[in-house]
């Protein structure tokens, strides 16, 4: 069995309207391959039981009416804390282990309305938080190309799903890397949109003013389209701008040719692993050689990143969460005398740790008398963040990062250490705190075989631009698959 | 109060909205519905839901703000207040605290014979909690999100109130513009007009503030009252045997007339509060002002000048229609009615005017203290006021037979005109029929006719009394004297 | 800055988490370094805080209409309840009065 059924989604499009496959055989292809492959790699949590019914209505519907969305009966994963309705959503949390939501995220209505099937809901660090998914209160998830290492996260499960070929595209949420830290580590493209682009109703809130959903895939234009489809104005989201999402596919159609990217030297110094510095520079060389022009920029304020986000991240979070009380929904601890032991005990039994630090760090931070010091301070910094990106977008059309300081590392290796763990997003970061666009496309792996990701940021709506030049790189690399490592059964290549 | 110490009062009222939606989502805001049948996964605080902000909510801010003489900022920013509690579903009220839509403005208020501003400090919108029940539950408390998210306008006056007098006036008025702007309904039974009081004395003279106290669960007017001249009380005798003011919550317990502290809570409260992510800061278009402005109805302050020049009657009687916003309504209303009585029956109109004020200030107010806005109902109507008192007005009926009609109509529920015609109580005052009862009475009476003459003047008395006996009570009295008076040539 | 114990338990007390003694003395220590790290931010020279212009100069926000809609039926609303009666959510008596 081969890890995708079809190559993009254009070529799904293709093989479904003229009849080379039923959209239940595609369905039926990516089930058969979670059954084979998920009990040893962890990505999803729930699988949809409707799933193939769903397909068959759709291949039932299709025969009276056969002009559809090319998303008309594909199937997609959901990182686990996008509500769709029929499917528990988890945040791989114990307090949620239960929540059935009643009503379907924007973006999943907006996939179900185009005929897309979900496939299932995939797994990820609790609430989000983390960089590993090695915080799911629901098992780890393997990263496909050495199992002995993390996926990444907070989107973990979301890439993997992707990256093994259980799913041809997912959608995931990043805060402060969480869609293009595990993008690199797994090998696969991950786009954070600006945010405003894509509504936030119906993601579980992390940190609500860095938040924002996005797309996994292997290809650019995929990841394109799957952004266009989800994106646009939500009478359920004050946040998100009223631009069309056209824009996007105008963007993406036009040329290379001439851009001028940006690298800040903050990015590429100490602490950037060698293997990804070298593959970071032959990624360059392929952008040079199709005319894209190269300077160095400064973001003297960009290292600063870490400590405003754990400081802003943290004190929405800790707001976020504080709805988890045990009284209309989720977890409630079996021993609650009063109501103090309701809201203490069901807090205590339904977050893990890494979650309980971060309501610490984020109340500690909004509390009378530290507040103007924390809280307003990183604001303040973020402010600074901002405008220095704006500068810079004076000069560059784009900048050009590391997406990770190193290539995926093993499990437990920063468990025990949460200021390393959170240094693993260093330089994803910044693009939340500026609200500004920002993918990470499969660059060349390392020497040891390990995926290495290429980030590139842009000013705030230019997601067709960088997934443009995502695309050039694309094509040198070529898409590579991690080998079939983790099949149970026997297996034959189709 | 001892005479040494002034008491210092700033009350924060809490106001819901009348809108058709809650503050952030599309339920319904409406009181008494089974509990929570009008809920959402945006008011119930489900995870991943997002606030969007009701545009009526705004407005009626708006339209407050101007009838207050407020600052409206074109930019205000909503926060999150955090504290749990199980009516609270977020962990969190969505609030604004340190840019509010309106700060500023001034209510006033009569301070014995003068009116003194009572100065605002500032209204912001947020939304109402839900409803946690425990009246005859065993073991337990029952939460009810109904309320949950319905708009509220949170009004904070300046400590600038030195008695309950001043305290329950400014209530008042507060709460009828709230009404007559259509901003709240004020509603005291149903919640949706709330008062909390912040009440301190210090020494007459002292330019400081002493120790607060907060006062909550005063619901009416009466309790208000009562609460703060408990309170005063309480809190001179504290002073004057040397002891300190306890700055603390306390409730007022309607049963025993006194204010209790409230069981403190364990935890300290830090609201910890911060700019709302979910909801971009407010920005209004000054245009969206200029026509709220322009659709605003006649302010108190206005209509009470208005009715004053136009009724001929004093401020301070003008003051106590316009207060009760109805009874302003129906005089303008009984007026136009009038009017067309006037031009049929060919009297000019001040005359009737002039009736209906004073019928309306005492007649009908008395009706309305006891019985509420039910004695403006249809039997009532303004129309029907205004028929009764030109039936006065053309002498068909005496103003005695007016007040007697209408505290039947009042009590009866049946209209005026009804109640004329079942006890047949028109006048009589033509005077060819009231002529000729006295020549009956007179022909009928010669003995007493002559006394009378002779010099027994008292005796006038009993014709009178004769004439209206055959008349059925009818005959208009002054028509009647003049009459006899002329036919007995004396 | 080196975090107390007491305020540990402060702050777990605003956040209604209960924490177990080993908890407290692991917190204070981890919150304690990550405060360490983050707190390098104050070093930093900046501005005095203020609006900034460019918000002043937004265009109005968008507003939902005041249009009421239907509500859940109130068995999907208590449906992830974890404790009910009747038509209400179901919490253990409530001490604290007149709030
Ligand atoms: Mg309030
Ligand atoms: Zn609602």
């Amino acid at each position: 069995m081969s890890a995708s059924f079809f190559s993009s989604l254009e070529e799904f499009r293709k093989g479904r309207d003229e009849g080379a496959f039923s959209i239940e055989e595609s369905v039926r292809h990516y089930l058969d391959r979670i059954e084979s492959h998920n009990p040893s790699l962890g990505a999803y949590l729930t699988v949809n039981p409707n799933a193939v019914n769903r397909a068959r209505q759709l291949d039932n519907r299709k025969a009276r009416n056969p002009a559809q969305s090319p998303f008309y009966g594909y199937p997609v994963a959901l990182k686990d804390n996008l509500h769709a309705i029929g499917l528990p959503t988890t945040c791989s949390s114990a307090m949620l282990a239960n929540f059935r939501p009643v009503e379907n995220a924007t973006v999943v209505d907006r996939l179900l309305k185009a005929g897309a099937i979900v496939l299932g809901k995939t797994n990820m660090d609790e609430f989000a938080m983390g960089s590993s998914t090695e915080n799911s209160a629901m098992g780890p998830t393997k990263n496909p190309w050495d199992p002995a290492r993390v996926p990444g996260g907070s989107s973990g499960g979301s890439a993997v799903a992707v990256a093994a070929g259980l799913a041809p595209m997912s959608l995931g949420s990043d805060t402060g890397g969480s869609i293009r830290q595990p993008a690199a580590f797994c090998g696969v493209l991950g786009l954070k949109p600006t945010y405003g682009r894509v509504s936030r109703y119906g993601l579980v809130a992390f940190s609500s003013s860095l938040d924002q959903i996005g797309p996994f895939s292997f290809s650019a234009a995929d990841a394109l389209a799957l952004t266009v489809l989800v994106s646009g104005p939500d009478g359920k989201d004050m946040t998100v701008s009223s631009r069309d999402p056209v824009e996007m596919e105008r963007d993406f159609a036009m040329g290379t040719r001439g851009l001028t990217v940006g690298m800040p030297e903050e990015f590429f110094g100490e602490g950037l692993d060698g293997a990804i510095a070298a593959s970071l520079e032959r990624a360059r060389a392929v952008w040079e050689s199709e005319g894209i022009v190269f300077k160095p920029v400064r973001l003297p304020s960009a290292k600063y990143g870490i400590n405003v986000y754990y400081l802003i991240a943290t004190s929405e979070a800790a707001s976020n969460l504080s709805r988890y009380d045990g009284v209309r929904y989720g977890l409630r601890s079996l021993s609650v005398p009063d109501l103090k032991a309701l809201y203490e005990n069901t807090r205590r039994e339904g977050f893990g740790p890494e979650v309980k630090r971060r309501i610490l760090l984020g109340t500690f931070a909004l509390s009378a008398g530290y507040q103007d010091q924390y809280y307003r301070r990183a604001q303040q910094v973020q402010a600074l963040i901002r405008e220095e990106f704006d500068r810079a977008f004076h000069e560059v059309d784009l900048i050009f990062a590391p997406t990770t300081p190193t290539p995926p590392f093993r499990f437990g290796e920063k468990v025990a250490d949460p200021l390393s763990m959170y240094l693993s997003d260093i330089y994803t970061i910044s693009a939340n705190l500026a609200g500004l666009p920002a993918l990470s496309a499969p660059s060349y792996p390392t020497p040891s075989g390990l995926p290495a990701g290429a980030q590139l940021i842009g000013p705030a709506w230019s997601e067709g631009k960088l997934l443009r030049m995502a695309q050039v790189l694309e094509r040198a690399v070529g898409t590579k698959r991690p080998p079939d490592l983790f099949s149970k059964k026997g297996e034959t290549a189709a | 109060m001892s005479p040494s110490f002034e008491m210092v009062v700033g009350l924060e009222v809490h106001s819901q909205l009348l809108t058709h939606a809650k503050l952030f989502c599309g339920c319904e805001n409406r009181f008494g519905a089974p509990p929570n049948t009008l809920t959402c996964p945006v008011c119930l605080g489900h995870p991943g839901v997002l606030p969007v902000l009701n545009e009526a909510a705004v407005r009626l801010g708006i339209r407050l703000g101007l009838s207050l003489g407020c600052t409206i900022h074109h930019r205000s920013v909503f926060d999150r207040k955090h504290y749990f509690y199980p009516d609270l579903p977020k962990g969190y009220q969505i609030s604004q605290f340190t840019y509010p839509l309106l700060t500023g403005g001034a209510i006033p208020v009569r301070s014995g014979p003068e009116v003194r501003d009572i100065r605002l400090h500032r209204i912001h919108m947020e939304e109402d909690a839900g409803k946690n029940l425990h009246a005859g539950i065993r073991d337990a408390s029952h939460v009810d999100l109904n309320r949950a998210g319905v708009p509220l306008l949170e009004i904070v006056s300046e400590p600038d109130i030195r008695t309950p007098e001043e305290a329950v006036d400014y209530l008042k008025k507060l709460r009828q513009i709230l009404r007559s702007t259509g901003v709240s309904d004020g509603n005291m039974e149903e919640g949706s007009f709330r008062c909390d009081a912040n009440v301190s004395l210090r020494p007459i003279g002292s330019s400081t503030f002493g120790t607060k106290v907060e006062i909550k669960n005063m619901n009416s007017f009466r309790f208000v009252h009562k609460a703060l001249v408990f309170e005063v009380e309480r809190q001179s005798e504290l002073l004057e045997r040397g002891e300190r003011v306890v700055s603390e919550t306390r409730l007022f317990d309607s049963h025993t007339g006194r204010t209790l502290p409230m069981r403190s809570k364990e935890e300290a409260l830090d609201y910890r509060y911060f700019p709302e992510p979910d909801i971009p800061p407010l920005v209004l278009d000054p245009e969206w002002i200029e026509k709220e402005k322009a659709s605003l109805p006649e302010l108190p302050q206005e209509r009470i000048l208005r009715i004053s020049r136009e009724f001929g009657i004093g401020e301070a009687e003008a003051e106590i229609l316009v207060v009760e916003e109805e009874l302003a309504r129906y005089l303008d209303e009984a007026r136009e009615a009038l009017r067309g009585h006037s031009e049929k029956g060919g009297w000019p109109l001040e005359k009737g005017v002039a009736r209906l004020v004073n019928f309306l200030l005492t007649e009908v107010l008395r009706e309305w203290n006891r019985k509420g806005v039910q004695v403006l109902g249809d039997s009532l109507s303004s129309a029907e006021i205004a028929h009764l008192l030109a039936l006065v007005t053309e002498e068909r009926l005496s103003l005695s037979q007016a007040k007697d009609v209408y505290a039947i109509a009042v009590e009866s529920g049946k209209s005026p005109r009804k109640v004329i015609e079942e006890r047949n109580l028109s006048q009589e005052s033509g005077e060819e029929t009231i002529g000729r009862w006295i020549v009956e009475v007179l022909a009928e009476n010669p003995s007493e006719v002559q006394s009378y003459r002779d010099g027994k003047d008292r005796l006038f008395g009993f014709l009178v009394g004769q004439v209206m006996k055959k008349s059925g009570g009818k005959a208009n009295p002054q028509k009647l004297n003049h009459l006899l008076k002329e036919a007995l040539g004396r | 800055m080196e975090l107390t114990r007491q305020q540990v338990l402060h702050v777990a007390r605003l956040a209604n988490l209960s924490l177990t003694e080993e908890e407290v003395e692991h917190f204070a220590g981890e919150l304690s370094r990550i405060l360490d790290y983050v707190e390098t931010l104050n070093r930093l020279p900046l501005p005095p805080p203020g609006l900034h212009v460019s918000e002043a100069a937004k265009p109005p926000t968008p507003l939902r209409e005041d249009v009421s809609r239907h509500s859940l039926p109130v068995e999907s609303a208590l449906s992830n309840a974890p404790d009910r009666s009747g038509g209400f959510f179901r919490v253990p008596r409530i001490l604290e009065e007149g709030r």
